[in-house]
């Protein structure tokens, strides 16, 4: 694998130094000749390779060997999680896409679940589209242990040969995915927002943001078995109506505490109001332009009249006029609510990959140029402070007459 | 018992931003920093050596530039720092990276067979933002791994940590040594160097450079070879074509708005 520039066709037009997320490649000139060179920062990703108008830089990339016998594994798996003996809803949104991605694939769709007292709940999981549901139970796996999923998943996974395995990506799926990754000696890639098949290769499409979110890439595994992915949560749809009737296979094991290396002392639960941003239906977010901590207030109202959540943009939470855990973006919450009311946020691109996927995307800033504006359905280009007090109004009204 | 820090060196990527016009990357004037998060794993390490006997040693694995990070995380109070590098690690993902982090500790360890270290990492990159080399490392070094941790305590052999779930749910998890914990900002803020730390990094400590002929490793499993997955495209987010611009007053575009979210049944 290697990357050349022919300095021949090198024009040194400098498109692959605006495409280059390393900063990977400069333009040296020689005194006889300009052209792009690769620097040592060159990480092989192959961005230039695209940006190059004149197609000087070529990336040579060995050919595929596979490392292991591909036709021997089928299926798509959806590992589940739960706290205090919920399923985190993110095991039903991947089961919604991994139907669609067994579908494509004409496979099947298994969910596998670690826990205790679930077995009068394993047939919802065919509502959501599971064709089999494989259940490992354990008064142990009441709880989360690292080295126990680990140690299971590896059984299961070697056993039964998934091609593609689906975790949630919360901090417990973050955890174990990674270590039976490296044991299993998969491909991995972290919390994914897209995800696409080939028909042909059967690889994975695993689209993710990376830099922040700045910009994205698609990562493949196509020499290896399984494909692991950790998903972030709320980016998929959960659909109930899909109704398999889903074979169940219930394997017990008998573990004890002395089985795990780490010793779980306590759940602590921290008393907090709960805010559920990623399943509010309607979110009204305020940013920079919102001006204080008092300006909420009237973020608060336009909230309260449509019966929704509060948001900001990382900016109000660095200033504290609101709580950290109202942030919607990157490092905050991703949320696809029905309804996304963007006011006074000027749309960081770290911003719009959390709230991009929302059905409606309503934007108000005073600035046209407002990036916030390319991701939403509706413009309002104004003051906010007396577009708001004017729409609460409107809305008083027609919620009235109904 | 040795302490190990893995850090990284990264772009600010806060500062990243896109030329709307040309839709390319902006990254003239972005200063490359230590991963933030890796900050926090450096103090914790560093408080450690300060209520036991401890040395803290400092890796990362970079181009040759990522010696800066490693100078300034040595002025904070490491007492050594390896930079991992070697053409023949470019384009690693996360298991080829945890590999040539493992041979490094593996060597470092290797003298004395030694079971008394730590390995910190800070949970995630902000640049690739996986969370996933910590715990590939340790499962490479075969030890137990605790990730999301925003409370430490050392109790002889004995670790104690508060390790975070969602924000409102934590559980308290105890293990034994040698271990690798993944930090999170809450857990501490980290120390600013001070005048004489930055001096000693420059002048009495030294960034030890190691490559893959210095790891003993196959190239076969490092880099691009070595990894699993592909960066098949690297791409900006397309923007939604189909907008609406309201027009008029501010009292029209509203009523405007109105009835088309009415339409749409969101209101």
């Amino acid at each position: 694998m290697s990357i050349k520039v022919d300095s021949e066709l090198c024009t040194a037009c400098e498109s692959c130094i605006a495409s280059c997320p390393y900063g990977g490649i400069k333009i040296v000139d020689t005194g006889e000749t300009r052209s792009a060179v690769i620097t040592s920062e060159c990480n092989l990703c192959g961005a230039c390779v695209d940006a190059c108008p004149v197609d000087a830089i070529t990336l040579e990339r060995t050919e595929y060997v596979d490392k292991v016998d591909k036709s021997l594994y089928h299926g798509v798996w959806v590992i589940a999680e739960h706290f205090d003996g919920q399923i985190h809803k993110v095991a039903y949104q991947l089961l919604g896409k991994g139907r669609e991605l067994a579908d494509l694939l004409k496979t099947t769709l298994s969910l596998v679940l670690l826990g205790d007292e679930f077995d009068d709940k394993l047939q919802d999981f065919g509502d959501y589209g599971a064709d089999e549901v494989l259940y490992i139970k354990s008064k142990m796996l009441k709880h989360y242990y690292s080295d126990l999923y680990v140690n299971i998943l590896t059984e299961q996974v070697t056993e039964k040969k998934p091609e593609i395995v689906l975790i949630g990506a919360t901090p417990t799926g973050r955890d174990f995915a990674p270590r039976l990754a490296k044991r299993l000696n998969a491909g991995l890639t972290a919390d994914c927002t897209g995800l696409e098949v080939e028909e042909d290769t059967r690889n994975l499409r695993q689209t993710r943001p990376t830099f922040g979110g700045n910009l994205m890439a698609t990562i493949r595994t196509p020499v290896s078995r399984p494909q692991m992915a950790t998903v972030r949560p709320g980016i998929f749809k959960a659909n109930k109506e899909l109704h398999k009737k889903a074979k169940i296979t219930t394997i017990e094991k008998k573990l004890q505490e002395k089985d795990s290396v780490t010793k779980l002392l306590k759940v602590i639960k921290k008393q907090k109001i709960q805010i559920n941003l990623e399943d509010a239906e309607i979110i009204v977010s305020g940013g920079r332009g919102v001006g204080s901590k008092e300006g909420f207030k009237l973020i608060r109202e336009l909230a309260e009249v449509l019966g929704a959540e509060v948001g900001g943009s990382r900016v109000t939470i660095e200033l504290n006029w609101i709580d950290a855990d109202r942030q919607v973006g990157q490092t905050g919450k991703t949320v696809s609510p029905k309804l996304y009311i963007a006011c006074g946020i000027s749309g960081a691109i770290q911003h719009l990959v959390g709230m991009q996927n929302s059905e409606i995307i309503v934007a108000i800033n005073r600035d046209p140029n407002a990036p916030i504006f390319s991701v939403a359905h509706y413009c309002i280009v104004g003051d906010l402070h007396k577009v708001i007090p004017i729409l609460i109004e409107e809305i008083k009204k027609i919620k009235a007459e109904e | 018992m040795k302490v190990f820090v893995c850090i990284k060196q990264v772009p600010g990527v806060s500062e990243v931003r896109i030329d709307p016009k040309t839709n390319t990357l902006i990254r003239e004037g972005i200063p490359s920093i230590v991963n933030p998060h890796d900050k926090h794993a450096v103090e914790l390490a560093l408080t450690i050596k300060e209520k036991h006997e401890a040395e803290v040693i400092a890796l990362s694995m970079g181009p040759p530039q990522a010696e800066e990070a490693l100078r300034e995380v040595l002025s904070m109070g490491a007492d050594k720092a390896y930079l991992l590098t070697d053409r023949a690690f470019a384009g690693a993902d996360t298991l080829a990276t945890s590999h040539t982090l493992a041979l490094a500790i593996k060597k470092l360890l290797s003298e004395k067979d030694e079971k008394d270290y730590i390995v910190i990492c800070g949970t995630q990159a902000i640049d690739g933002d996986t969370a996933q080399v910590g715990p590939e490392l340790a499962e490479e070094l075969k030890i137990p791994q605790i990730t999301y941790v925003m409370k430490f305590e050392l109790k002889g052999n004995n670790i104690i940590v508060e390790r975070a779930f969602r924000s409102e749910e934590v559980v308290q998890i105890e293990t034994i040594v040698p271990v690798l914990i993944s930090v999170l900002k809450e857990i501490n803020e980290p120390r600013v160097p001070g005048m004489k730390g930055i001096v000693n990094a420059y002048q009495k400590k030294k960034v030890i450079r190691l490559n893959a002929e210095d790891l003993g490793a196959d190239k076969k499993e490092l880099g691009l070879n070595g990894s699993m997955t592909e960066v098949w495209k690297i791409f900006i987010p397309k923007r939604k074509a189909e907008k609406v611009v309201l027009t008029g007053t501010i009292e029209e575009m509203v009523q405007e708005l109105c009835n088309n979210l009415h339409d749409d049944k969101v209101i």
